[in-house]
């Protein structure tokens, strides 16, 4: 099949569409509106329902609202949107509903800027709104993979009927690679046997996260929870490169990921023996694959376009086998190899001290280099 | 093989597109490649740059502080990234467009009065193919013609008028070989 070359956020859209999408609601917001605004001009022409939202509020309980159907629906936002979103993601989350959102990250907190950021891990991974649930969370670091893992996404939700979140950044969006996209799947037009509108259910379906008696609560929240094992059985994603001999290992997942790809064959080039673990699924975390890691490398690399949102569970994970130093950039800014490289060959001459407060050491060398702006 | 080019000038003069060609072409050979515009602030005003990584294995990072190939096609674009290019790599500039020669020594530079060779031609917006000719032309990135069948097999409907321009456009800017 011949490959297109077009956009991380375009390429997103068609792969939806491709999946099966026959319902969008959204609100525009950068870097993410292309995204939006190409399904905006296709999803009519193929007779599908795209809604622009009054409010990303709105949108995701438009989301909310189609999905009770169990028919293909999504959203996608950029961070702020996506905080806007999360009481929405709680209630979809109690009512047990498939459901794709897209949250193509931008620098903050706050408004911030329109740059590439990973800052949003915690909101996603460790939940953002209130109540035990779980996100499935996929961490796309190039344009062909951020297709396979849309249309994945759809059928990952409905399978465990929950949330899937793919979590990219803005450089991803607005990246132009060859990609191969998957010929159109059928739509499905009618509900299944549990959602509302279905020609099998005999008995009227009410669709709610409200449950007021405790007792009911809980034994949902141990379905819901037992259901999560599930996942973290099956749903485990991740790429490693250079693995096999590595005695030291680089963590990056996404554009922070394949920067540090970049950082790994330099330091190679050199003979260092480096390898990378790439994350693909955030949540459920590659936990596994890093706890085995720990028992026979030297030590670990964290690489995010964060503050370390996903140090704390390497740190965890390796539990003081190991050291686990970390590098990051902040606040849109995306680290070049060389900053990562730099990073890896402190990591090789360093004192190996499995106490080390890795985000102290990075936060007095990131004083050091861009200052506090006091 | 990998190589790194970022393509740079003011908003207009056709510096995304000029790397999207050069994208397609890498693409159409089977090659992996990237392009990433900048995008922000720096879209309103000052320079408008893209950046093209063609490789032969999995593209790592999609930027380059140590480009092995750079496209100034204005001032800005040339005091910005002249001092970054790798050593031994390519620096096209477009003559019409600075008032100072390249300084760098160690690098192979080309001059190219690109807007004239575009007028000549019949459209001085044609200025980013004669460049992406001369980067081509001494480079040899892509197989002989690649550009070209680019032109040719990816340009949009309405813009296919301009197909046999540009590939003049190409070719004049691949007759400025570095000494």
């Amino acid at each position: 099949m011949a490959l297109e070359l077009i956009k991380g956020n375009i390429a997103i859209a068609e792969a939806a569409m491709r999946a099966g999408l026959i319902s969008y609601f959204g609100y525009p917001i950068t870097p993410q509106t292309e995204l939006l605004e190409h399904l905006s001009a296709r999803m009519p022409e193929l007779g599908r329902a795209f809604v622009q939202a009054e409010s990303e509020l709105g949108a995701i309980n438009m989301v909310y609202g189609a999905a009770c159907t169990g028919l293909r629906t999504m959203t996608s936002s950029s961070s702020p949107g996506v905080s806007l979103m999360q009481e929405g993601l709680s209630y979809i989350s109690g009512t047990e509903l498939p459901v794709v959102i897209v949250d193509v990250v931008r620098g903050g907190p706050g408004l911030g800027n329109i740059a590439p950021s990973q800052a949003d891990y915690t909101q996603l991974v460790h939940g953002g709104g209130h109540g035990e649930y779980h996100l499935i969370v996929l961490a796309p670091a190039s344009v062909q993979e951020a297709v396979d893992l849309t249309g994945m996404a759809f059928d990952i939700a409905e399978k465990y009927r929950m949330v899937v979140c793919l979590l990219l950044d803005g450089s991803l969006g607005q990246m132009m690679e060859p990609v191969e996209l998957p010929e159109f799947k059928p739509v499905r037009t009618t509900p299944p046997a549990w959602a509302v509108g279905s020609p099998d259910s005999k008995e009227r379906v009410v669709m709610t996260s409200i449950n007021i008696d405790p007792p009911t609560q809980e034994r949902f929240n141990v379905k819901m929870m037992t259901r999560w094992q599930e996942v973290e059985k099956n749903e485990v994603r991740y790429k490693g490169y250079y693995l096999e001999d590595a005695e030291y290992v680089v963590v990056g997942f996404g554009t922070a990921g394949r920067i540090a790809l970049s950082a790994v064959r330099a330091a190679r080039e050199q003979g260092l023996k480096i390898g990378l673990l790439r994350p693909i699924s955030l949540s459920p975390f590659p936990t596994k694959a890093v706890d085995e890691l720990a028992d026979r490398v030297k030590g670990f690399l964290v690489v995010e376009m964060s503050n370390g949102q996903m140090l704390d569970d390497i740190t965890s994970i390796v539990a003081r086998r190991v050291p686990v130093e970390f590098y990051g950039r902040m606040g849109g800014m995306v680290p070049y190899p060389d900053e990562i490289a730099s990073a890896i060959n402190d990591l090789v001459q360093g004192e190996h001290d499995v106490d080390v407060d890795a985000r102290g050491k990075w936060l007095a060398k990131m004083r050091e280099l861009v200052g506090t702006g006091e | 093989m990998q190589a790194e080019i970022i393509i740079s000038g003011f908003g207009g003069q056709g510096t995304l597109y000029a790397g999207q060609v050069l994208a397609y072409a890498a693409m159409d050979e089977g090659k992996h490649v990237t392009w990433i515009p900048s995008y922000g602030p720096e879209m309103r005003g000052g320079t408008a740059n893209c950046t093209v990584v063609i490789s032969d294995d999995e593209i790592g990072a999609p930027t380059a502080l140590h480009p092995t190939a750079v496209i100034a096609m204005n001032l800005p674009s040339l005091d910005k990234y002249e001092p970054m290019i790798k050593p031994g790599g390519y620096l096209v500039v477009n003559e019409d467009m600075v008032n100072r020669p390249a300084v760098r020594d160690d690098i192979h530079v080309l001059m190219v009065p690109a807007n004239k060779i575009a007028q000549e031609i019949g459209n001085e917006r044609a200025a980013n193919m004669v460049l992406l000719g001369t980067l081509e032309g001494n480079m040899h990135l892509l197989k002989e013609g690649a550009l070209e069948r680019a032109l040719e097999d990816h340009t949009a409907a309405r813009l296919k008028k301009f197909i046999t321009m540009n590939i003049e456009a190409l070719h004049r800017g691949a007759e400025y070989l570095a000494a």
